[in-house]
C-alpha cells in the first residue's frame, strides 16, 4: 500500500512542476508504460492474498485515476498554453481599414413615394398608375377643361404630335379617368408618378412628381377629405398637430375646390412645419365634378367623392430641407450620396416612416 | 388684379379694417398675393424748387441748378432741360430713387465734371403723361407750400393683387370684389351712381352684326359723342391708373380703361371721323391685313369676328384695335363701343394670332352681356365731363338677349357635399347678396343666375358659392375612414419596389433624370426603335423622349467623372418610351458602373469593372426577386450599344422569347463619342414588363421543404473542349444526366495554352452527387462518373484531361 501511495505523491508533486509537453509524455511512460509503475502495481495484483487483493485493487484504481486526471488536465493546460502563445504571435492590426463594401442609396423621390404610399395604405388607399403620354382628352377634356377653357393655359403643355393630340401629362389626374372608366365604383387610389409642364427655374422644372388622389362612394363629403388630407400631413411631416387652411379656389375638375395651406415658422433658418403664423400652399383638392364622374361613366347622383394632387417634390423638399427643385434631377454624386436613402430603410407602418 | 383699397370703398361701405378685408379676400377664394404701399419706390419723389440755375461749364446743354428740397442746404443737380429755369416748381429724385418709366435707379455720378445729386423729373419719366420735352412744372398756387413733400402723396395708399382664377372673369373688375366681400358680411355693396346724362340724337353711324356662322358678336352697343377735346387725364383719374401700375395715355384712353377695371367692362374708342360711313361685325376672310395698336400687322384667316368699316378691317372684336380708326388727343369726336363677344371665339382667334390683351383676357372668361348700357353711360358721362362734348342716344345692336339662366337648387345638396347644415335663410341671403334672384319652393330654390357668372351653370355650382362665401373652415374633420378595396400595390409595382431597393443595395446610387433628353446621345442607344419628338421642346438639348435610359445615365456620368469621382454606380427606374402614343413605353432598370473595384485598397488588389461584375448584379438582383437561376438562359445577343464580345442577354429560360434583362461593357465607340473617359465601364437593363408574375406565391413554395440526409461526394473533372463551346450549355449536359443525383456544378477554372490545343480549352469543373434515398456506395458513384464523362465527350466532343 505505502508503496503505490508514494508514487501517488512523487508523481503528483512532478505533475504541478511546470511541464512541457515532452515531459509529461516521459511520465506517462514511467506510470502507465508497459512497464510503467502503476502498470506494474497491476500485475502485483494475482499474488496478492485474496483479503488483501480486494482493497489493493481499489486503492489502486483510485491512484489511477487521481494520476490519469491529472495528466489530462495537465495536458490541456500545456495545449492551451501552446494555443495561446502561438495566436500571440498571429496578432494583426485591427485599426487597418474592413474590406471595402459598397453602399447604395434610394433618390429621395422614391423614398417619398413609398412614405406617401404607406401612409395611404394604412386608410385603404391602392396604388394605380397611368402612362405619361396622355391624349388631350384624358389629360384636359374629360377632366372638364374643354378647347376653349382658360384654364389651359395654366399648363404649359410639352406637345408630341402638331396637331396638340398628343402630350406629356401635365398633371396625374388623368389616371383618375383611366381607373374610373376601366372600373365600378367605389374607387379609393392614389396615383403618384411623372408629370411634365414647359416651364423652368428655380422653383419649376420641366418635370416634377405629383401624386393624385381619389376616393369617390356613395357618401362621401368634404370633411372625409379635411379628415383624409389631415392624417396625410401629420403622418407625412411626423408630427402631432398641424396647422392646416382650406381656401376656396378653383379646378375644372373640382367643384367645390380647395387649396391646402400649412402653418409653419422658420427657426434657425430652417421651416417648421406645424408652428407659427406663415402659411405655405402644398395642395389642391376638391369634390370630383360631376361633369367629370358623366365623362367617365359614374353616376353622379349616387356617387360622390374627393380628389386631391400634391407636388412629391415640394413635400420632398419640405421634409428633408431640399433647397433646390432643380437639384433632383441632376444627379450629382454628392447630392445623391447627401439627400439619398439607404435601401433597407423601407417606409412602412410598424417600423415608422423614417428613422 | 390690382386695386387699391380705396377704390374698393368706393363700391363698399364698410368700416373693417384693411386686414380684415384682405383676410377675407383670400377666404372666399379670391387670392391675395401681395398688399404692399405701391408708393413704397416713391417716397424719394420730391415737389423741389430751382433756386439758382447755372450755364455748366462744360457743355452749353447743361445747367447746374441749386435744389430746394425742404432741407437746410440746397442741392446741386445737373440738369439738360430747357424749361429748367430759376424759381420753377419741379419734381426732384434723389439718388436711389427708381425712375418709373424705366426703372433705372439713380447715382450720384459726375456729369461733364459737375457732380450731379439726382434728377429733376419730366412728367414722362413719372408716367404721368408723354411729355418728355421738359421737366415737370407744378403750379406755384398748388405747390408753393409743399416744396420738400412727398410729390407722389395720395399713392401712399396700399395697393392689393388679387390672383382671380379663370371661372371668376366677374372679379376683373373692383366692383365684383366688393360685391363678394359684402356678400361675406364685411360691408354693404354700394348703388352704382350714375348722373343723368344728357343724350341728344340717334346715334349716326350705322351699326350692324352680320349673320355669318360662328358669328362672335352677339350685342354691339355704342354711342357717338361730338365735339369733345382730348386731353390729360385729370390729376384723380391718372393716379387711379398709375395705382395699378399703368400708364395714363389721354382721358378717353385712360376713362375706358378705367371703366374696365372699376366693372369689368371693356369698351373701345374710335376716332368717328376715321370710320368710312359704317361699322359692320362680320367674320373676317382670309388673307385680309390691318394694323392693330401694338402697332404689328395681322394677318387674318377665315371667321374671325372682325369690326370693318367699308375700306376694311378696323379692330379684332373684343381682342385689339387698328391703328386706323385710333382715338389721339386732336380727336373731335368719339364713338364708343360696349359689346359681348364669345369666349370661344376670342380665345380661337387670340391662340392663332398669338395676341394676349386685358380685353381678350376678359372677354375670354366671360364679361357680363347684360353690362353694355352701364358701360356706355359710365364712359360717356366721364368723357363729357372731362372732355365736353355731345353725347348720342346708345344704339345697341343684337342677336342675342342674353337672359338670366335658371337652375333649380335642392338645399338639401349642400350638406350632402360639405357634411355640414346652413339653415335654408342663410343660403338664400348669401345667394341673393351675390346677385342671384331667389325664390323659394318646398325644397327647392328656384335661382335665376347673374348674367356676370358665366361659371354657373349647375346645383353643384351653387353649392361651391355657399360654401366659400360661409367659410372653409366650417368643414368638420371627420376621421379618415378605413376600408381597404383591393391591395396597396399589384404584383408588378411590387415587383417595381422591390427590385429599385435591390439594385440599389449593390451598391448603386438611384437616380431620377428627365424623361426627355438629347437627340444626339439618344440615337446612340435607340436602336430600331422610334425617335419621339417633343413639338416645343424646352430647349434643343432635350428634345425627344428618351428610347433608353442610357442616354441620360451616360450623360450625368461623364458629368460626374468631370467632378473627379472614377468609381461611380448608378441607376434609374423609370419609364421608356417606343412610342408616341399613351401607353408606348416601357419600365426598365438601367444602371452603369465605372472604373474600378477595390481601388488603393491595401488588402485586395484593384481591377478594372468588368461584364460579370454586372453580371452578378442582374442575376442575383433576378434570384432575390423570386426567379429560378437554374432555368435562367444567357445568350451572347445584346443591343448594339454594348461590346459584342463582352456583353449578354438574360431570358428567365431557354423557351422565353423577349429576354428580361440585358447586361456587358458599354461599346468603346460610345465611349470615344461621348468623351467619356474612364478605366472601365459595364452597364445593365432589366425590363420589368418582361417579368412574369410568380405563378406559386411564398407560402405555397415555403411548406414544400425537401432535402437529404444523406452523404455527399464531390469529384473534379477536367474537359478540353472546342472554345466555342459554351459553359452553360457544359452545364446543362452534366445536369440533365440525373437531375436526382447531380446536385450542384461549378466551374472552378478555364484554362487556354500551354499543353492545350490553340482552338481548345480546359474546363474544370467540381460536381456534387447525393441521393436523397441512400448513401451512395463507391460502384454508384463509379458509375455515375462514367456517365458523365462519356456524355459530356459524346454530346460535346470535349475530351476529358487525364
Amino acid at each position: 500500500m505505502s508503496d503505490i501511495k508514494k508514487i501517488k505523491d512523487d508523481y503528483l508533486n512532478k505533475l504541478n512542476n511546470d511541464l512541457n509537453i515532452e515531459s509529461l509524455n516521459q511520465i506517462k511512460t514511467e506510470l502507465f508504460g508497459k512497464n510503467g509503475k502503476i502498470s506494474n502495481s497491476f500485475k502485483k495484483l494475482g499474488s496478492l492474498p485474496n483479503d488483501e487483493r480486494k482493497k489493493f485493487a481499489s486503492d489502486l484504481n483510485s491512484i489511477k485515476n487521481e494520476l490519469q486526471d491529472k495528466i489530462n488536465s495537465k495536458l490541456q493546460e500545456i495545449e492551451t498554453k501552446e494555443i495561446n502563445s502561438k495566436l500571440e504571435n498571429e496578432k494583426v492590426d485591427v485599426t487597418l481599414p474592413e474590406r471595402e463594401f459598397s453602399r447604395g442609396k434610394i433618390h429621395p423621390v422614391s423614398q417619398v413615394i413609398d412614405e406617401i404610399s404607406s401612409i395611404f395604405s394604412e386608410i385603404g388607399f391602392s396604388v394605380e398608375e397611368g402612362p405619361d403620354i396622355e391624349n388631350e382628352h384624358y389629360n384636359f377634356t374629360a377632366l372638364n377643361t374643354p378647347d376653349n377653357h382658360p384654364a389651359r393655359d395654366m399648363h404649359d403643355t410639352f406637345y408630341i404630335d402638331n396637331n396638340k393630340e398628343l402630350l406629356l401629362r401635365t398633371h396625374t389626374s388623368p389616371v383618375q379617368v383611366r381607373t374610373m372608366l376601366n372600373g365600378k365604383p367605389p374607387f379609393k387610389i392614389i396615383a403618384p408618378g411623372r408629370t411634365y409642364r414647359s416651364d423652368s427655374d428655380q422653383t419649376h422644372s420641366p418635370m416634377f412628381h405629383q401624386v393624385e388622389g381619389l376616393h369617390i362612394d356613395k357618401d362621401i363629403n368634404m370633411g372625409h377629405l379635411k379628415g383624409c388630407l389631415n392624417y396625410f400631413i401629420k403622418s407625412f411631416f411626423e408630427v402631432d398637430k398641424i396647422k392646416m387652411r382650406f381656401r376656396p379656389s378653383h379646378f375644372p375638375f373640382t367643384e367645390p375646390s380647395a387649396e391646402v395651406d400649412i402653418g409653419y415658422e422658420i427657426k434657425d433658418g430652417k421651416i417648421v412645419i406645424g408652428e407659427g403664423d406663415k402659411w405655405l400652399e402644398i395642395l389642391g383638392c376638391g369634390m370630383v365634378h360631376p361633369n367629370v364622374l358623366k365623362n367617365v361613366k359614374v353616376n353622379p347622383d349616387k356617387y360622390q367623392g374627393y380628389a386631391f394632387g400634391i407636388g412629391i417634390d415640394r413635400l420632398g423638399m419640405l421634409k428633408y430641407g431640399i433647397n433646390d427643385l432643380r437639384a433632383f434631377f441632376e444627379t450629382d454624386y454628392r447630392w445623391l450620396n447627401h439627400f439619398g436613402f439607404d435601401p433597407l430603410d423601407v417606409p412602412s407602418n410598424y417600423r415608422g416612416l423614417s428613422r | 388684379m390690382k386695386f387699391t383699397i380705396g377704390w374698393l370703398k368706393e363700391h363698399l361701405d364698410t368700416q373693417k379694417k384693411d386686414n380684415e378685408l384682405i383676410e377675407k379676400l383670400t377666404d372666399i377664394g379670391l387670392e391675395v398675393e401681395s398688399f404692399e404701399n405701391l408708393s413704397s419706390g416713391l417716397d424719394s419723389f420730391k415737389v423741389a424748387k430751382i433756386i439758382n440755375a447755372d450755364q455748366h461749364p462744360n457743355a452749353d446743354r447743361l445747367r447746374i441748378c441749386d435744389v430746394d428740397i425742404g432741407l437746410d442746404d440746397t442741392v446741386k443737380v445737373v440738369c439738360g432741360a430747357p424749361n429748367a429755369k430759376k424759381d420753377l416748381l419741379t419734381v426732384y429724385a434723389g439718388p436711389g430713387s427708381i425712375i418709373p418709366k424705366n426703372n433705372m435707379k439713380l447715382s450720384v455720378s459726375k456729369i461733364r465734371g459737375v457732380t450731379s445729386y439726382g434728377m429733376l423729373c419730366s412728367e414722362s419719366e413719372l408716367n404721368l403723361s408723354n411729355e418728355s420735352e421738359g421737366i415737370t412744372e407744378l403750379t406755384t398756387s398748388k405747390y408753393s407750400d409743399k416744396i420738400g413733400k412727398n410729390f407722389f402723396q395720395s399713392n401712399t395708399e396700399k395697393v392689393v393683387d388679387l390672383s382671380i382664377t379663370p371661372n371668376r372673369p366677374d372679379c376683373l373688375g373692383v366692383r365684383g370684389i366688393a360685391r363678394d366681400l359684402a356678400a361675406a358680411g364685411v360691408g354693404k355693396l354700394k348703388k352704382i351712381s350714375l348722373k343723368n346724362i344728357k343724350k341728344n340724337g340717334s346715334q349716326k353711324i350705322k351699326v350692324s352684326i352680320t349673320k355669318d356662322k360662328n358669328q362672335g358678336c352677339t350685342v354691339f352697343g355704342s354711342c357717338l359723342i361730338e365735339g369733345v377735346t382730348n386731353k390729360e387725364s385729370p390729376q384723380w383719374l391718372k393716379e387711379k391708373i398709375i395705382s395699378l401700375g399703368q400708364k395714363p395715355i389721354s382721358a378717353v384712353v385712360d376713362i375706358t380703361n378705367y371703366v374696365m377695371l372699376d366693372l369689368n367692362r371693356p369698351l373701345h374708342a374710335y376716332d368717328a371721323d376715321k370710320i368710312d360711313k359704317e361699322i359692320i361685325v362680320r367674320n373676317s376672310k382670309k388673307g385680309e391685313t390691318f394694323e392693330a395698336l401694338d402697332n404689328k400687322e395681322y394677318k387674318l384667316d377665315d371667321d374671325m369676328c372682325v369690326i370693318s368699316d367699308k375700306s376694311g378691317v378696323l379692330g379684332l372684336g373684343g381682342i385689339i384695335g387698328g391703328t386706323r380708326s385710333g382715338t389721339e388727343i386732336n380727336t373731335k369726336n368719339i364713338l364708343l363701343e360696349s359689346a359681348y363677344f364669345i369666349p370661344r371665339s376670342i380665345r380661337k382667334t387670340s391662340k392663332l394670332l398669338n395676341i394676349d390683351t386685358d380685353a381678350k383676357f376678359r372677354f375670354e372668361r366671360g364679361i357680363d352681356p347684360q353690362s353694355i348700357e352701364l358701360g356706355l353711360s359710365k364712359a360717356a358721362e366721364l368723357i363729357s365731363e372731362i372732355c365736353g362734348g355731345k353725347i348720342s342716344n346708345f344704339d345697341i345692336q343684337q342677336t342675342d338677349k342674353h337672359e338670366k339662366n335658371k337652375i333649380k337648387f335642392n338645399v338639401s345638396l349642400f350638406e350632402k357635399i360639405t357634411g355640414f347644415k346652413v339653415n335654408d335663410n342663410e343660403i338664400i341671403k348669401i345667394l341673393t347678396d351675390l346677385g342671384f334672384e331667389v325664390s323659394k319652393e318646398k325644397f327647392e330654390l328656384d335661382l335665376k343666375i347673374p348674367t356676370w357668372r358665366p361659371d354657373i351653370t349647375q346645383p353643384i355650382d351653387i353649392v361651391e358659392e355657399i360654401v366659400r362665401i360661409k367659410g372653409y373652415e366650417n368643414i368638420e374633420t371627420l376621421q379618415p375612414e378605413k376600408t381597404k378595396i383591393k391591395d396597396t400595390l399589384n404584383a408588378q409595382q411590387k415587383l417595381f419596389h422591390f427590385l429599385q431597393r435591390s439594385v440599389a443595395s449593390k451598391g448603386y446610387f438611384e437616380t431620377v433624370t428627365w424623361s426627355f433628353t438629347d437627340s444626339k446621345i439618344n440615337k446612340l442607344f435607340r436602336e430600331n426603335l422610334k425617335e419621339i419628338k417633343i413639338v416645343n421642346p424646352i430647349s434643343s438639348e432635350l428634345d425627344v423622349l428618351r428610347n433608353s435610359i442610357f442616354t441620360n445615365l451616360t450623360f450625368y456620368l461623364k458629368k460626374n467623372l468631370d467632378r473627379g469621382f472614377k468609381d461611380i454606380s448608378l441607376f434609374e427606374i423609370g419609364p421608356i418610351f417606343k412610342g408616341s402614343k399613351p401607353g408606348e413605353q416601357s419600365t426598365i432598370i438601367g444602371a452603369i458602373k465605372s472604373g474600378k473595384v477595390s481601388r488603393l485598397n491595401w488588402n485586395e488588389k484593384d481591377r478594372i469593372v468588368d461584364v460579370f461584375d454586372v453580371k452578378k448584379d442582374v442575376i442575383q438582383t433576378l434570384v432575390e426577386a423570386g426567379y429560378d437561376r437554374q432555368s435562367f438562359f444567357v445568350r451572347d445577343k445584346s443591343p448594339s450599344y454594348y461590346h459584342p464580345g463582352k456583353s449578354g442577354s438574360v431570358y428567365l429560360d431557354k423557351e422565353e422569347i423577349d429576354p428580361v434583362a440585358y447586361f456587358g461593357e458599354i461599346h468603346p465607340n460610345i465611349l470615344k463619342k461621348l468623351d467619356i473617359k474612364t478605366e472601365g465601364l459595364v452597364g445593365f437593363e432589366i425590363y420589368i414588363d418582361y417579368l412574369r408574375e410568380h405563378k406559386t406565391k411564398l407560402k405555397d413554395l415555403k411548406t414544400n421543404f425537401e432535402y437529404s440526409d444523406y452523404q455527399k461526394s464531390e469529384r473534379d473533372f477536367a474537359f478540353v473542349v472546342d472554345k466555342n463551346i459554351k459553359a452553360q450549355d457544359l452545364i446543362e449536359i452534366i445536369s440533365s444526366i440525373d437531375k436526382n443525383l447531380i446536385r450542384s456544378i461549378k466551374i472552378f477554372d478555364i484554362y487556354e495554352g500551354e499543353n492545350i490545343p490553340q482552338d481548345k480549352k480546359s474546363i474544370a469543373l467540381n460536381i456534387t452527387i447525393q441521393s436523397s434515398k441512400k448513401t451512395l456506395e463507391e460502384s454508384d458513384l463509379e458509375k455515375i462518373n462514367k456517365l458523365i464523362i462519356s456524355t459530356v465527350e459524346t454530346k460535346s466532343g470535349a475530351k476529358i484531361r487525364s
